[in-house]
């Protein structure tokens, strides 16, 4: 298993108003698994995918990445989780304003210690994978909403960690510009890489192979997608 | 993660704010074109003070009559010339005892004139006050026991009555009296507020009877206004002080417990006062300077608190792809260093400038910029940036990072 967890409880106490976003999620995805996770608005989907992308930290259970248990290890070891195992796209997808593609797809080369040119190098073969060969030096502001959200997979895919975390990688996109995406997953998906998607539509969900269903902090669902695209 | 890599992300986030940054740097440059400038300022000062004691000649001593009368009489203190020989025969370690008279005269070359000082002195009078003669030569004992009709002039006398001539041999004449230049002193340039060049100087005998003037004041017809008492190198110049004292105290009998009638100062004394006086004028400097600077590093510290606020959400990308708490550290500070620094060398720059500017106005003060007061500019704003971006870099760095990636 290269994620596994246990009982995971995550509660928020906001205003004297007690929510247990997550409630006891127990779920394993193997090595290569492509995973879409479902569920309606406010189920506790984001926040599972923070616990297990080291962003936060559970109020009670156990996460493992890659074998590890990542509940005792201070800020920093688990910055280093998120550098080396983890890599994240997001919903915004969060690239960093005047700075061009290169540069945002090797800022997670910077922390692992990479030298310039080798930082440089990695970024726009990385770039090119992603069928951005001819955008190295674009600023997010001159690219489209596809082009920035493959510009952040290949960010995440920098450091070649073994999973990808997806929080709603469609979300902001149409629905042609979501199906170049979700192909590049699959591609990815192939080629060994763990993926755990978030979704709120059934066509996207349809690229994975597994599906877990959502709803008030629990699993209530977990099986295979039948109709695979 | 290196610190180039930083300096580099720290001059694109300045960049990107360029008007901002530069406001932001406003109160660092102000406060190290302060320091510069009070700096260089101060050691000028300093600087100038140290020359002009040095020019008298630090191993002396002045011997002065008190104008208010001498306190333990109603009379007017006095000093001969008997006094100067007695203290040159009494204490083994002086070298020379000078006395002095000095008028103001009306000095006449051709067309040329000019008001002036003129010394009445003996030949040492050169020598004990650290004069040299750069052409010609000093005047001989027997001239000044006879009262010969020769002057010494100096730089500001000689240029005003001859211009670029060579005046040693030349006549001129001083409140109508003939004076042959024998010799020109060398120029020791000006200083607070006098010119030491503009003087003439003449044998005692010759002040007295040959020049008209009411030189003399009341007092034996030997009384002079000044005895300069020089000391061989190396004489501890307090004891030096007490030794001049007590020949002069013993000569017109006044006990230990009586105030005198002549005051003595030593030159070394002089330099210690205005030293400590200097000193506690560039603390004083120093003090504003600081304080500018503190403004300013308030300044940077709240800059550094927006940039961390609005760029929370960068804060936080960094660390889902791994920035560990130092880096995101390390990237404020650097931030703030480097603003400082920039800061610092503009204010270096302009307070440089300054000071370099003011030698026109204060030509006689040895204002210098050195790389000690470069590498203060630097160093001193260098260390506002650390001090002062330390707490916003902290801040930075404990933001937890789903947090900082949510913030809105
Ligand atoms: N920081 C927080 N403080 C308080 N409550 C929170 C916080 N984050 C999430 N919650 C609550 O936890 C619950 C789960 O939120 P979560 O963001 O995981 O939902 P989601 O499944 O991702 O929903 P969506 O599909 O709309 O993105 C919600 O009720 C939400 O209000
Ligand atoms: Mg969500």
């Amino acid at each position: 298993m290269i994620v596994r967890t246990h009982e995971l409880v995550k509660v928020y106490e906001t205003g004297g108003e007690t929510v247990h976003a997550l409630d006891g999620v127990s779920i394993g995805v193997s090595q290569g698994q492509f995973v879409a996770i479902m569920g309606a608005s406010g189920s506790g989907k984001s926040t599972f995918m923070n616990m297990i992308g080291c962003l936060d930290v559970p109020t009670s259970g156990s996460i493992e990445i890659a074998g590890r248990d990542v509940a005792g290890l201070s800020r920093d070891e688990l910055a280093e989780v998120r550098n080396r195992q983890l890599g994240f796209v997001f919903q915004q997808f969060n690239l960093l304003k005047r700075t061009s593609a290169t540069q945002n797809v090797a800022l997670p080369l910077i922390y692992a210690g990479v030298s310039v040119s080798e930082r440089r190098a990695r970024a726009e073969a990385q770039l090119a994978d992603v069928g951005l060969g001819d955008r190295l030096q674009n600023m997010p502001n001159q690219l489209s909403g596809g082009q920035q959200q493959r510009v952040a997979i290949a960010r995440a895919l920098v450091t070649r960690p073994s999973i990808l975390l997806a929080d709603e990688p469609t979300g902001a996109l149409d629905s042609k510009t979501s199906v170049e995406v979700m192909k590049i997953l699959q591609g990815l998906s192939e080629k060994g890489i763990s993926i755990i998607l978030v979704t709120h539509e059934d066509d996207i969900a349809a690229y994975a192979e597994r599906r877990i269903d959502f709803r008030d902090g629990r699993v209530i669902a977990d099986e295979p997608v039948r109709n695979r695209r | 993660m290196n610190t180039f890599d930083n300096i580099i992300i720290a001059l694109t986030a300045l960049r990107t704010n360029l008007m901002r940054s530069i406001l932001t740097t406003l109160g660092i440059i102000i406060g190290v074109s302060a320091v510069i400038l009070m700096v260089a300022l101060g050691n000028g000062l300093q600087g100038l003070v140290i020359n002009q004691v040095n020019s008298l000649g630090s191993n002396l001593i002045i011997v002065i009559p008190d104008s208010d009368g001498g306190r333990r009489s109603s009379q007017d203190g006095v000093l001969t010339e008997r006094d100067a020989d007695a203290i040159q025969r009494e204490i083994p370690e002086v070298s020379a005892a000078s006395p002095r008279l000095s008028k103001s005269v009306k000095v006449v070359a051709g067309n040329q004139n000019r008001s002036t000082q003129l010394a009445g002195a003996d030949p040492d009078f050169v020598a004990v006050n650290n004069w040299d003669i750069v052409t010609g030569r000093n005047f001989t004992v027997a001239e000044a026991r006879s009262g010969a009709k020769v002057a010494l002039i100096g730089d500001t006398v000689r240029e005003e009555l001859f211009g670029d001539v060579d005046p040693v041999g030349l006549t001129f004449r001083a409140n109508g009296t003939p004076l042959m230049v024998i010799g020109l002193l060398g120029a020791k340039g000006g200083g607070l507020g006098n010119d030491q060049d503009d003087l003439i100087v003449v044998p005692l005998t010759t002040a007295r009877r040959r020049i008209s003037g009411g030189l003399q004041t009341a007092g034996p017809p030997d009384a002079v206004q000044v005895i300069f008492v020089a000391f061989q190198e190396g004489s501890d110049m307090n004891r030096a002080k007490e030794d001049v004292e007590n020949v002069l105290r013993s000569r017109y009998r006044i006990d230990e417990d009586e105030l005198p009638s002549f005051s003595a100062f030593s030159m070394e004394e002089q330099l210690r006062s205005a030293e400590s006086i200097l000193g506690a004028f560039k603390i004083g400097l120093a003090g504003v300077a600081a304080i500018s600077l503190v403004v300013g590093g308030i300044g940077i510290m709240n800059i550094m608190l927006v940039s961390v606020t609005e760029r929370t959400r960068e804060i936080g990308l960094r660390m889902a792809v791994g920035a560990r708490t130092r880096d995101i550290r390390l990237q404020f500070l650097v931030e703030a260093i480097v603003l400082c620094v920039i800061g610092g060398l503009i204010g270096l720059a302009i307070g440089g400038g300054g000071a370099l500017a003011m030698r026109n106005v204060l030509p006689d003060w040895p204002i210098t910029i050195g790389a000690g007061t470069v590498a203060l500019a630097i160093g001193v704003s260098a260390a506002v940036g650390l001090g002062f971006g330390l707490y916003p870099a902290n801040r930075a760095a404990k933001l937890i990072p789903i947090d900082a990636l949510r913030h809105e």
